[in-house]
């Protein structure tokens, strides 16, 4: 498994892109890059861990000399000069990838290959066979994304994941929460078209010399493509068979300029000789076919229940003739005017809703009542204004879902609160950790010897007493109260010598910050590889006795170091570090009883087993 | 000037719910026959001293027994006929409360089963925290002027590892309400569901060391309003247990299993969660 390895002819220019430069060669590592020169008398020689370089530069493609700049961190860089382009790309490519690997080392070396070249001398890596499924680009972007954010992640993952302990699946399991919201914060809105109306293109003339000049960007053609498909279908048809992009372009701003000056004499006699001409300049077919078929598939059973239109009072007349006669609109009379149309309408309306009534045609007073209960009656089945309009809303709501705004649907689940144990971590200082064996409930020291009757006899009776005798006089003896006070003030005054005014400041922010760091560096590191280690047994797998025997390693890496914590601190926070390192050495040391009752186990069993073969 | 005297609350009224442990059996075993007289001797003087503070102070005493609990006097009551009898130096209130107390501690007596002597029998902690619970939520939906309202647990007798849930569920919606639960533990050894219960909602936590000078402790450390306290050093818890009870033995544990979805927890693994299914 070799890293990738590029060797390039360069030039490296000391003080800038005006210094000539020394040819050499530059060959670049995964972890370092070196360049030797041509000339074995020049002085220059570079051998650079790319710790030192902090970032890039490259210069364009297309201007003069294809450069690449190495910065550091203080300003100062190592510039180099290629050949060619290409060269300079392969560079910086393979530069790219080791940036990346210095934060998600695994993953970098499974994908990061520079373009296979001819003139690149490329030892591509072969990829890691820890694990069957192969990673997606994006999910690796995400995890190094995470890494990158969360420094205290980075630091775990380098320890645990670089230092050989754990796998990369087996960091990321349990951690798919952070990475599903990284990815749901990825995913971007699509930019949709410009309202503007960029196909109509206009163009810029130039009244002195008579030149008329259209300018067309990608975005623009791909408005022209989408709203005239005419126009996309020719530049299929004819770009590049029958002419140049150039020239198809050319003769679509010709139509348009003659479509603008409305000119439609030169533009038939233009299109009577240019038959491409022509596709521009007649009506677009597929439009037009595009919109019959459209109509064709409406639903006719669209419930157009009621328009303005119903409201026949304010419909003008439109000079239809009722019986002969003109009607003159009398603007300034106050009554309102019966059209012939108002009236023809009414009538088809209430044709065409047919007979509601049975009831024979004789009394007109029985008829007048039917009317009137099945009128009522209609409008009482007629359901409420508001529930209408609500199932109306809730219709357009569902008609007119943007897709792109909606939050991902994942299941409504609520992520699990695992709080952030440094906030209790100082609490736990002085936590007895009592074996499993031994629990709070046997301990039966008060066990109350009398029995139930006699129990409550006795309270009852020195309630009694209570109310007979009166209360004590004084209350509390002052010597004793004066105890306690000076208990309790000392209890207060030996926890937080300094820390007066802030009772929420903890014991940690008391001791200097290195150690502080260190410290939590290790709780986190104690508890992820804890996990991993209670989680593998029972253990059924080689693969699983390998995992537990490395974590083992690491958990004693880390028990050898935390005694060194406690020496570095100074003698007043000794006590304070001794508290808050005991719960660590007292979990550490659990997990190693269980490793090694385990090894027992199996070693007797393997014993006993041979024994019994013999 | 219309605010100021609409709302007659100040800061530092405090409205002070005390859970009172009764427990005949814890008390009948102590050392010193007449420990629950001295228990009384301290203690209701410190809820008259919490009375004088100021004069909205509102208080609530919960008696904590070993069947039931019981509310045994509150303070905003109106007519108290107590108020004028007075005998022997004992405050008319404190006298309401040692009756209310005989006639609970009658009650409770009727309500156990059996004669015998049990090995150990606890006091009924979640009953009385849920108790003192809704009488807040009463007092916090009366509107949006009201005392300050926190618990005092006076407890006595170890934990009972069966009320393990019910006491932490309580424990959540007091966090939830931000009602602080201070604990003075009198019996001989730390409740570890205290410890949480005051570490959790921000309250205080104290062992004393003598039962005699109770009142000292007391009025040294739970005596003070809310406000005051932010201006005020009091003892931090120095250990927490955070252990928790497992749900089928309710015995403490270190390590156990836990069901995905409802989170309780098991010192064995079972296929079936027994409080999810």
């Amino acid at each position: 498994m070799e890293p990738p390895v590029v060797t390039m002819r360069a030039k490296y220019k000391a003080s800038g892109p005006k210094d000539p430069g020394v040819a050499g060669v530059l060959t670049m590592r995964d972890d370092s890059f070196i360049f030797r020169p041509n000339d074995p008398s020049s002085s220059v020689k570079l051998d650079v861990s790319f710790r030192c370089i902090k970032g890039h530069k490259f210069s364009k493609e297309g201007s003069k000399q294809a450069l690449l700049n190495l910065t550091q961190d203080k300003g100062g860089g190592y510039m180099f000069e290629f050949a060619n382009f290409k060269d300079r790309d392969v560079c910086r490519d393979l530069v790219v990838c080791i940036f990346d690997n210095w934060t998600g080392r695994v993953l970098g070396r499974l994908q990061c290959l520079p373009p296979s070249d001819q003139s690149a001398q490329v030892v591509p890596a072969q990829p890691t066979t820890q694990h069957d499924n192969q990673l997606s680009m994006a999910e690796m972007e995400q995890r190094m994304n995470l890494l990158r954010e969360d420094s205290e992640l980075q630091k775990l993952h380098r320890q645990l994941v670089i230092g050989g302990v754990l796998t990369e699946t087996e960091f990321w399991a349990t951690r798919k929460n952070l990475l599903d919201d990284a990815a749901h914060k990825a995913s971007k809105q699509r930019a949709g078209f410009k309202s503007a109306m960029l196909a109509d293109v206009r163009p810029l003339t130039d009244g002195r010399t008579n030149k008329v000049t259209f300018s067309l960007t990608p975005e623009i053609i791909h408005q022209i493509f989408a709203e005239k498909p005419a126009v996309h279908q020719a530049f299929l048809k004819f770009v590049p068979s029958k002419m140049s992009e150039r020239d198809f372009w050319t003769k679509y701003c010709r139509a348009e300029y003659l479509h603008r000056t409305k000119n439609s004499v030169a533009a038939a006699a233009e299109a009577a000789e240019d038959e491409e001409l022509a596709v521009f300049l007649k009506h677009d077919d597929i439009l037009a076919s595009e919109a019959r078929r459209k109509i064709r598939r409406v639903d006719p059973t669209v419930d157009m229940a009621a328009d303005l239109g119903d409201d026949y009072s304010h419909l003008p007349g439109h000079g239809i003739l009722r019986d002969g006669s003109k009607e003159s609109v009398d603007s300034e009379s106050e009554l309102p005017k019966r059209t012939l149309l108002q009236d023809l309408n009414r009538h088809a309306a209430v044709v065409l809703e047919g007979r509601t009534l049975d009831v024979e045609l004789g009394d007109t007073r029985t008829v007048a009542e039917a009317l009137a209960r099945s009128k009522q009656a209609e409008v009482a089945t007629e359901t409420s204004d508001e529930t209408e309009n609500q199932k109306r809303l809730e219709r357009v709501s569902q008609m007119t879902e943007i897709e792109d705004l909606q939050a991902p649907r994942s299941l409504p689940y609520a992520p699990l609160c695992i709080k952030d144990p440094r906030e209790y971590f100082d609490s736990q200082r002085a936590n007895a950790f009592k074996a499993t064996g031994d629990t709070g409930s046997g301990v039966n020291k008060d066990c109350c010897h009398l029995s139930t009757k006699q129990a409550y006899e006795s309270l009852r009776a020195q309630i009694l007493e209570v109310k007979s005798v009166g209360f004590k006089d004084p209350i509390v003896i002052p010597d004793l109260a004066l105890k306690v006070l000076n208990d309790v003030n000392q209890q207060l005054s030996s926890t937080d010598p300094q820390l007066g005014k802030n009772p929420q400041a903890t014991v940690l922010d008391m001791l200097p910050h290195r150690t502080k760091e260190e410290l939590l560096q290790h709780w986190t590191s104690i508890q992820e590889l804890l996990r991993h280690f209670w989680s593998s047994y029972p253990l059924t797998t080689t693969f699983l006795h390998a995992k537990v025997n490395r974590v083992k390693d690491a958990m004693a890496q880390i028990y050898r170091k935390l005694p060194e914590v406690k020496e570095s601190v100074q003698s007043e926070f000794r006590h304070q570090v001794s508290l808050l390192v005991k719960p660590m050495l007292q979990v550490l040391d659990e997990a190693f009883k269980h490793y090694d009752a385990e090894m027992q186990k199996r070693s007797t069993k393997t014993s006993e087993g041979r024994n019994g073969i013999l | 000037m219309a605010s100021a005297t609409s709302n007659p609350y100040t800061d530092d009224v405090s409205l002070l719910i005390v859970l009172m442990d009764t427990n005949p059996y814890f008390w009948g075993a102590m050392n010193g026959a007449a420990a629950f007289s001295q228990f009384l001797n301290q203690v209701l003087p410190f809820l008259n001293s919490i009375l004088l503070l100021n004069q909205l102070n509102q208080l609530v005493v919960i008696a904590t027994g070993v069947n039931s609990c019981d509310y045994l006097y509150d303070s905003s009551r109106v007519g108290h006929e107590s108020e004028k009898r007075s005998t022997k130096g004992i405050p008319g209130h404190s006298l309401e409360i040692l009756q209310k107390l005989e006639d609970f501690i009658a009650k409770d007596q009727q309500l156990s089963n059996s004669d015998e002597a049990p090995g150990k029998i606890c006091s009924l902690l979640s009953g009385s925290l849920s108790l003192a619970l809704c009488y807040i939520q009463r007092i916090l939906r009366t509107g949006p002027v009201h005392p300050q309202p926190r618990i005092l647990c006076l407890q006595a007798s170890p934990d009972g590892s069966e009320q393990y849930v019910a006491i932490m569920n309580a424990i959540f919606s007091a966090q939830r309400s931000m009602v602080p639960i201070d604990s003075c533990v009198v019996g001989s050894e730390d409740s570890a569901f205290l410890q949480q219960a005051s570490y959790i909602t921000g309250g205080v936590y104290q062992k004393p060391q003598h039962l005699d000078g109770l009142f000292q402790c007391l009025s040294m450390v739970f005596a003070t309003d809310l406000h005051s306290r932010r201006f005020l050093k009091l003892p931090t818890p120095t250990g927490v247990d955070f252990r928790a009870s497992c749900f089928c033995h309710k015995e403490p544990i270190g390590m156990g299993y836990v069901c995905s979805v409802c989170l309780s927890i098991f010192c064995k693994y079972h296929t079936k969660c027994s409080t999810c299914g």
